[in-house]
């Protein structure tokens, strides 16, 4: 069976390195099916690019299957794309028309510095972690099922923060380049559940500090970041982290 | 003390700040409100609640400096963090476009916050600072609410701070980490009444006693 195909026009951001100048540059997608991701119709042009002898355009991506964060780009003005809940990769070309022009664009934040065109250095998320997103115990061996009776409220609770995927979709889309709902999914995960508990004050004021000194905005609760958020993290998680932080700061 | 200045500086300190006096700035201007609605009340029913509110004496002293006091955190931090917010992302997007979050107050917050700083100034010029010698309060507001301008730049000021409020009320109680999917949407929607009676009831104000009254 042979799918509907489309033809696009693609403007990418090529840039070679940080300190080169960068621009938009404008590609032909020609016969892409409508039942590729939108990788694979970047892999498509790559292909052809190849073929010119031309430079491929050069993305992060790992398992393509939307649960990794390595992918993500600002396609037309929105971090992930259009749809809602979903990564690049998990975006289908289904939701383009035909004829359309697709601007492509790395992340923008002082605290995520260009790599090469669509590739930005997210280290800065890897720091505010290492700074006190984690439990400090010692292994050990496994503890015996129903050892530490968690409720369900408490479990869900958790596992909504912990869907984050840290893809910093939200740090794309916040109009300061705020880092907040990544920092407050990672906080209140921790803090919700018992292992995380005893050092939940000093994560809370460990990795606002690391977050501020990455160099990432200021929140001001413009919410665009949970409308883009891959995982449908919410702004409640914000709430939370600020309520731990001022515990560690006040208690 | 060291700590509270530390935490003042970061990020959600910062916040914090912004969060409690704007809320002393929302219920300033609720009271004020309430007092400006006996201007309805003709000429006699306004003089009087002056000079009951004048009677406080030195309560009055205390009220202003706390205000001059929040309005000064309120308009530096904000500054401060209108600049830092602009710097967080040195290149910008070539397109962009909303996702659904922004909304008209929550997108111009440092505009119409300086847009207020201006109108207070020229409403204190207008009320405050004159010869009390001269005129009584009322006069002062017959006189100015007689230029059609004043009225035009008295009702357009107003709606401003409606439009700022819009964004600030329920933004302070996410700040101070009152976000809750039971309470958020009744804590929205008194943002918005809160709004509309700013706007409304001030706004009107001016109409009122140039053409009616």
């Amino acid at each position: 069976m042979i799918s509907k195909t489309i033809n696009l026009t693609l403007k990418v951001w090529r840039q070679n390195r940080s300190d080169k100048i960068g621009r938009l540059e404008t590609y032909p997608a020609k016969d892409i099916s409508v039942d590729m991701s939108f990788l694979e119709m970047l892999d498509v042009v790559n292909e052809d690019l190849t073929r010119q002898k031309k430079e491929p355009i050069a993305f992060d991506h790992d398992c393509r299957e939307g649960i990794c964060g390595m992918c993500g780009a600002v396609v037309n003005g929105r971090a992930h794309g259009h749809e809602k809940e979903t990564t690049l990769c998990q975006l289908h070309m289904r939701h383009f028309s035909d004829g359309d022009t697709i601007v492509i664009e790395p992340w923008r934040a002082r605290a995520f510095p260009l790599i090469k065109d669509l590739v930005v250095d997210r280290s800065a998320l890897d720091k505010v972690i290492a700074a006190g997103g984690y439990i400090s115990v010692n292994a050990g061996g496994a503890p015996d099922a129903n050892s530490l009776p968690i409720s369900r409220d408490v479990a869900e609770k958790a596992f909504n923060a912990a869907a984050c995927i840290g893809c910093g979709a939200c740090v794309a889309a916040c109009p300061n380049a705020s880092a907040m709902l990544f920092v407050s999914a990672k906080v209140s995960h921790l803090a919700a559940l018992p292992q995380g508990k005893p050092e939940a004050a000093r994560r809370a004021m460990a990795m606002v500090r690391q977050m501020d000194a990455c160099g990432f905005g200021n929140c001001s609760n413009e919410t665009e970041c949970e409308a883009e958020c891959p995982k449908g993290i919410s702004i409640i998680e914000i709430a939370r982290l600020n309520r731990e932080y001022f515990k560690s700061e006040f208690a | 003390m060291n700590w509270f200045i530390e935490m003042l500086r970061s990020s959600i300190g910062k916040k914090l700040m912004m969060a409690i006096t704007g809320l002393a700035f929302i219920l300033f201007l609720l009271i004020h409100l309430i007092g400006n609605l006996t201007l309805y009340g003709g000429k006699e029913l306004f003089l009087s609640y002056v000079d009951h509110l004048h009677a406080l004496g030195p309560l009055i002293r205390v009220a202003e400096i706390g205000l001059l006091t929040f309005a000064i955190i309120h308009v530096s931090t904000g500054l401060i963090l209108f600049w830092q917010n602009l710097q967080a992302r040195p290149v910008r997007y070539q397109v962009d476009k909303r996702a659904g979050g922004r909304t008209i107050g929550s997108a111009t917050m440092p505009y119409t916050g300086v847009l207020i700083l201006g109108f207070v100034v020229v409403h204190l010029l207008n009320f405050h600072f004159i010869d009390h010698t001269q005129q009584t309060v009322f006069q002062a507001v017959d006189a100015t609410f007689a230029m059609l301008p004043y009225v035009v730049f008295y009702t357009v000021a107003v709606i401003v701070v409606a439009i700022h409020v819009s964004h600030g009320f329920w933004s302070l109680f996410q700040t101070i980490g009152a976000n809750h999917i039971k309470y958020m949407p009744a804590i929205k929607g008194l943002g918005v009444i809160i709004s509309l009676l700013v706007a409304a009831g001030f706004g009107f104000i001016p109409v009122y006693v140039s053409f009616i009254m």
